[in-house]
């Protein structure tokens, strides 16, 4: 313990001085009080439904959401849509169809065939594939979305901080490179995605106000439920089953004593 | 197994079954009358905690199996299946990734109170190394889980590990041994889907091991019994009680305690031992920033970066676990526990804080360094006085201590201690 503690001490000083920012370094993320923080925190459903339409109308156009299925929106713990709602959410997208009774797999023209989309179908991509991806994107790959804010550390911050984080001026001596765009919480401060959002870029269909935050926290809020899409179920059984074990550990806690009482 | 038996059979069919298969007479002799000492305390709970461990990451395993596809192209998205469409699949997963961690940190604490109690001295040298063989079979088992949902830590910590092996090339001559060995550890030049697929098959079979050396390991105990804190022998029926009801109640709660702090890391912060970059798609053309293991194999991993030469890196590695099998010969004190060994408990504590310090160093970058006051100290030579820690606490200090410290005096027996001399 004599030589414990000093140890011990003197590796806490040390943590606790920060190590000077270098050029290119991530700037320290924003926080949001996120509806779904905490041991019981559950998904704002307007924020979900407003960060679906951001999706909708301004992500999508680059990036897939490849694991999202449309039937999800429309269950328990989700953006909380109708069974209706969802329906025509599905059929208004247009998803690839199989061959048709002719065998065919693309019309007169070489397109491929398409069809309505039905809640068991999944986000279509706004990309064919990969390459196609990055050629419409100047070389750079709009990642899937679907569980971003897991692979991301800081999360839900990050990709709020990443969206709100365009329109301020790098810093004197560091040149953005051609084709890329200044963002201070992105490694490397140079980001190949343009500024996505701006204020009252989509009009919420409430009428709600449309803030560049606004925007942003709704569709974190989105995309933190695709992450997770059984974050509410694990926070509501995380409850109970805490209840419970504390009962049990009380109980056999009352056991044990009784059984040691004359055994000190 | 050690004493008499004092199981009665009841019944007829108990005495036409004990004269047959005595199954009834060996769980009444190891579970229930198993005479136990009586000053065991808080930390030797963490046997039974263990057995819990293994059962959650058994069961919840097999689930998963049924759920999983070990393939390069279909694994991240059978483990993301999982995860949205199958029915508590979250929590199968969630429990069974956090089960590893919470494993890891019952079998430390295990490991850390049968050093500090001497619990690997005469006469259990044997019940101690089927310990390290349990513990060598986790990190492996552990390993091959890790790589199994095909993220982008789990391939690249696959290629690193493996990678290890090629290390022999360099006392190999031409024969390019370690190449070889790699090559034949993948199924193929690098990692990819035979290996994956022989990751998943020896995951499953591996815990089945270590759940028969864990039987073993409890056979071992049986014979000299456990030991204590005050690392005394038990002299008398005075000194000890029957494991039931006495410990069963005992482990129960603290088991029950230990599940609460799982299911915090569970249901509140599942994601909170895991790195992000295992949430990307395995990508064999990116290598991510920093490449680091789980966290219960960071102080290796630190050992490891720590020594520029690959080959002594790697024997650095593997010698740090296998030392472990030594310490019963290496240890040169009669006295057991640490509570009455005043020099070598100070150096005990230095050890623990090493570990945590070895383990800081893994989990930070290569090239890291901590500013002490306007001083830059890098992290390597951290990890370097750390690992010469490490393996000089075991083979200098533990002989040399042994013969140079004065041991306090020992109590006469484990019921004085604990009943006051009054009795």
């Amino acid at each position: 313990m004599r030589f414990a503690l000093p140890l011990g001490l003197l590796l806490g000083l040390a943590l606790s001085v920060p190590a000077a920012a270098a050029v290119g370094d991530r700037a320290p993320l924003k926080h949001v009080d996120w509806s779904f923080e905490g041991p019981f925190g559950t998904f704002d459903r307007a924020d979900l439904q407003h960060g679906f339409q951001v999706y909708k109308e301004v992500c999508s156009a680059c990036h897939s959401l490849n694991r999202v299925a449309f039937h999800t929106l429309s269950e328990e713990g989700g953006p909380g849509f109708s069974e209706a709602q969802m329906k025509a959410i599905a059929a208004g997208y247009k998803v690839l169809a199989g061959p048709n009774d002719k065998g065919d797999t693309v019309d007169d023209k070489g397109n491929p065939l398409t069809r309505p989309g039905i809640p068991a179908d999944h986000f279509p991509p706004p990309f064919p594939n990969e390459e196609a991806a990055r050629a419409a994107n100047g070389g750079a790959l709009p990642p899937d979305l679907s569980i971003i804010e897991k692979a991301r550390v800081g999360g839900p911050d990050y990709v709020y901080s990443i969206i709100t984080g365009f329109g301020q001026k790098p810093p004197a001596g560091f040149k953005v490179t051609d084709g890329k765009y200044y963002n201070p919480y992105f490694l490397g401060w140079n980001i190949s995605m343009p500024q996505p959002l701006t204020d009252n870029q989509v009009t919420f269909v409430d009428g709600a106000p449309a803030k560049i935050e606004d925007e942003a926290k709704a569709v974190v809020t989105f995309l933190a439920w695709t992450s997770e899409p059984h974050l509410e179920d694990r926070h509501r059984m995380g409850l109970g089953v805490m209840v419970f074990l504390i009962v049990l550990s009380g109980l056999l806690y009352l056991s044990y004593r009784r059984v040691w009482k004359d055994a000190h | 197994m050690s004493g008499q038996s004092t199981y009665v059979p009841q019944t007829g069919f108990t005495r036409w079954l004990d004269s047959r298969l005595p199954i009834v007479r060996f769980a009444h002799d190891t579970m229930l009358t198993f005479p136990t000492p009586r000053n065991l305390n808080f930390w030797y709970a963490f046997g039974a905690i263990l057995t819990f461990c293994l059962g959650v990451q058994i069961v919840t395993g097999i689930v998963l199996a049924m759920h999983y596809v070990p393939n390069e192209n279909m694994a991240f998205d059978s483990v993301e299946n999982i995860m949205r469409d199958v029915n508590y699949g979250w929590l199968l997963r969630y429990v069974h990734a956090n089960g590893a961690s919470m494993f890891f940190l019952a079998v430390y604490v295990h490991m850390f109170r049968g050093l500090y109690y001497g619990s690997y001295k005469a006469p259990r040298e044997i019940l101690w190394i089927l310990g390290v063989l349990i513990y060598l079979l986790m990190v492996i088992t552990a390993f091959m889980g890790y790589v199994l949902p095909w993220g982008q830590m789990s391939f690249w910590a696959a290629t690193v590990i493996t990678n290890l092996f090629s290390s022999l090339d360099q006392i190999s001559g031409g024969l390019k041994v370690g190449t070889h060995v790699a090559t034949w550890l993948w199924g193929g030049f690098a990692v990819g889907d035979p290996t994956l697929n022989r990751f998943f098959s020896l995951h499953y079979l591996l815990p089945f091991v270590i759940a028969a050396v864990v039987g073993l390991h409890i056979w071992a105990l049986h014979v000299p019994g456990n030991n204590n804190p005050l690392g005394i022998d038990v002299k008398g029926p005075q000194d000890s009680l029957p494991f039931h009801p006495y410990y069963t109640t005992k482990d129960a709660f603290y088991v029950g305690l230990f599940a609460i702090l799982f299911a915090v890391l569970v249901f509140y912060a599942p994601e909170f031992v895991g790195n992000p970059d295992n949430n990307i798609p395995a990508n064999p053309l990116v290598t991510p920033a920093d490449i680091v293991p789980e966290w219960y194999l960071l102080p290796f991993y630190a050992m490891l970066r720590s020594i520029p030469q690959k080959l002594i890196g790697v024997i650095v590695l593997g010698g740090a676990i296998l030392t472990l099998a030594f310490i019963p010969w290496l240890d040169t004190s009669r006295v057991r526990s640490n509570r009455f060994r005043p020099l070598m408990k100070q150096f005990f504590w230095v050890f623990v804080v090493d570990c945590l310090v070895l383990g800081y160093c893994g989990s930070q970058s290569v090239d890291a360094s901590l500013h002490l006051g306007g001083i830059e100290v890098s992290l390597v030579w951290i990890a370097r006085i750390g690992t010469a820690y490490y393996y000089a606490f075991f083979w200098v200090l533990m002989p040399v201590i042994g013969l140079i410290e004065t041991p306090k005096p020992l109590p006469d027996s484990i019921a004085k201690s604990v009943l006051g001399p009054a009795e």
